[in-house]
């Protein structure tokens, strides 16, 4: 990137370091630290969606629903998540494939499953055989942001769920003896009153998303992950200007200490938002501000 | 059909036979008792290539449970006392015993056990060149142990130093009153009441260890002559007949079994810390699914 790195085998100490630091492939490690941000971007709030959906479901009145709600929230407490990433992966996949194939190919009499392999006909292939790479990439993201949703719903529906227990019963009461209907009493009573106890919750659910990022790599997602094996190993200099044994334990090392300063910058942020809204608040945490004040 | 020509492996003769023949030969015993092993080494050396039945996946995955089992039990035993010096040191006032603690709590907690692993083996990696005393800890059966070790070890640690903190001043007062002094008052007093009173959230960092063994063998370290843990041959199945509904559904079914029998396990536990007390002080194993790595 450097004018000064035209040669690269005369360079040395922190000269050659820059130069390779800034190689094209290098440039990629970084944009998938992007790509690591826009996961959290897109994920934490669509995983808010999926638990409140949940949670809602959970307290249902209509019973099956309400086992439909439960059973979301269940599950994820007894299976280990990874498992639940390569499942999600496969079966969406499939399942949107599968979709495709009985609205585009309504004639197509043989079966989807046969024997070790998924057929559908090839204009419900996704993404389309002839589709650019980027393409075939987005729909990768697309797919694992989905995979996280559903699994970091569930645990937000448990975090939700128990904010909308937490919220007084005599604050639900007060609202039924005004006249309130079901639906109006949720949304303008609870709802707005249940974020101070879901806070705990779904922070801590926040540094457990940042903690899950890496699980990308198993996703197929060319995240950090990849890109410190990919950069890492070592290479001859038949193959690049800038050969260097096996670095994969420097690069993971980095990781290490990127995730530590991220979660510990999310703490400090996190801190400083509870601090604020539990300010003035009937709890434990805003009397002990009172008092010190 | 993919899986009509018989295949030769083994040197076992039914394998010869042709696929319509087998079925009625190789009973889910023969299955069990060829593969029920597999994942330590023992039975049947090759992997089912083609036709595979429901007995062989639930047998392989079971037997892959043997791992998951095997790091969970070790490293939790382990993990134990080194949680309860790092919570003594964290909740000590000489900070050449505090920081050492802080640190090691704040490394492995925050983060990820993905990059953890990774680094760990990758490290070990470099070490091997130097020495060749560090072969056997790139093999994930001591590598991966130690990993998990010190990690639930970090997490347990601030869980118990959570518990010495809540311990109520009365019991510390009344055994200073009895004249318990040092150590007598620590194995006495504190420690089991700070055990009291962290075994709720402990019993859910055992459930959370467990799972994430399952991450042991998509981490780097090798499975050796695919020996591998539930998660592993899950994948493999998964992978092979393109169907993901069959193979995790039974590694979800194993993974609950394992967690009802932790909780019945820890819960029992539970009731002998707080049997001194009366019934409506007790403290409930509740399930929370907010520990994850």
């Amino acid at each position: 990137m450097f004018s000064y790195c035209t040669d690269p085998a005369s360079l040395e100490g922190l000269t050659w370091l820059s130069c390779y630091l800034t190689t094209g492939k290098h440039m990629s490690i970084y944009w998938s630290v992007g790509t690591v941000l826009l996961l959290l971007a897109i994920t934490a709030p669509t995983a808010l969606l999926f638990g409140f959906g949940g949670a809602t479901a959970a307290r249902a009145p209509f019973a099956p629903l309400r086992w439909l709600g439960k059973g979301y929230i269940a599950i994820v407490r007894g299976v280990p998540d990874i498992a639940f990433f390569l499942f999600f992966v496969i079966a969406l996949d499939q399942f949107f494939e599968w979709i495709r194939h009985s609205v585009k190919c309504p004639d197509w009499d043989e079966p989807i499953r046969q024997g070790n392999d998924f057929v559908v006909c090839a204009e419900a292939k996704l993404p389309l055989g002839n589709a650019a790479q980027w393409v075939h990439e987005t729909y990768g993201f697309f797919l694992a942001v989905l995979t996280f949703a559903i699994v970091f719903g569930a645990f937000a529906a448990n975090v939700l769920f128990g904010a909308m227990k937490a919220v007084p019963r005599a604050q639900m009461e007060t609202a039924e003896a005004y006249g309130m209907t079901p639906r109006q009493s949720f949304w303008r009573i609870m709802v707005p009153q249940m974020w101070v106890y879901a806070l705990p919750g779904l922070s801590n659910l926040w540094m457990v998303l940042i903690k899950a990022t890496p699980l990308l790599f198993l996703l197929g997602v060319e995240d950090i992950v990849y890109w410190a094996r990919e950069l890492g190993g070592s290479k001859t200099a038949r193959f690049t200007d800038y050969p260097h044994g096996d670095w994969r334990m420097w690069y993971f090392f980095a990781l290490l200490v990127f995730y530590l300063l991220f979660t510990k910058v999310s703490e400090v942020v996190l801190d400083r938002i509870m601090k604020r809204l539990t300010h003035g608040q009937a709890t434990a945490g805003g009397e002990a501000q009172r008092k010190a004040a | 059909m993919s899986g009509a020509s018989p295949v030769a492996f083994g040197d076992s003769p039914r394998y010869f036979w042709p696929k319509e023949d087998r079925g009625h030969v190789v009973s889910c015993w023969e299955t069990i008792a060829d593969y029920g092993l597999r994942s330590i080494g023992i039975g049947e050396r090759l992997l089912p290539r083609a036709d595979y039945t429901l007995c062989q996946q639930v047998t392989l995955i079971g037997s892959g449970m043997i791992w998951n089992v095997y790091f969970g039990v070790l490293a939790l035993m382990s993990g134990f006392f080194l949680a309860t010096s790092a919570a003594l040191g964290k909740a000590s006032g000489n900070p050449f015993l505090r920081k050492p603690a802080e640190w090691f709590i704040f490394l492995f907690r925050g983060s990820p056990l993905f990059i953890q692993f990774f680094f760990a083996y990758f490290l070990f990696l470099s070490l091997k060149s130097v020495s060749p005393f560090f072969d056997v800890f790139t093999s994930a059966w001591l590598g991966a142990l130690i990993v998990l070790f010190l990690n639930t070890a970090a997490y347990s640690a601030e869980i118990f130093h959570g518990a010495l903190l809540s311990i109520p001043r009365g019991d510390l007062e009344a055994a200073d009153a009895y004249g318990f002094s040092g150590w007598k008052k620590f194995r006495r007093i504190t420690w089991p009441t700070m055990l009291r009173l962290a075994w709720p959230a402990y019993t859910n960092e055992a459930i959370f260890l467990f799972h994430a063994t399952t991450l042991v063998y998509f981490s780097g370290f090798p499975a050796f002559q695919q020996r591998g843990d539930a998660l592993y041959y899950a994948n493999y199945f998964a992978d092979k007949t393109f169907n993901p509904f069959v193979p995790y559904p039974i590694l979800a079914g194993f993974f609950i079994l394992l967690t009802l029998i932790l909780i019945g396990g820890f819960g029992w536990v539970n009731k002998r810390l707080n049997r001194h007390l009366p019934q409506d002080a007790r403290q409930k194993v509740k399930l929370k699914p907010n520990l994850m790595r």
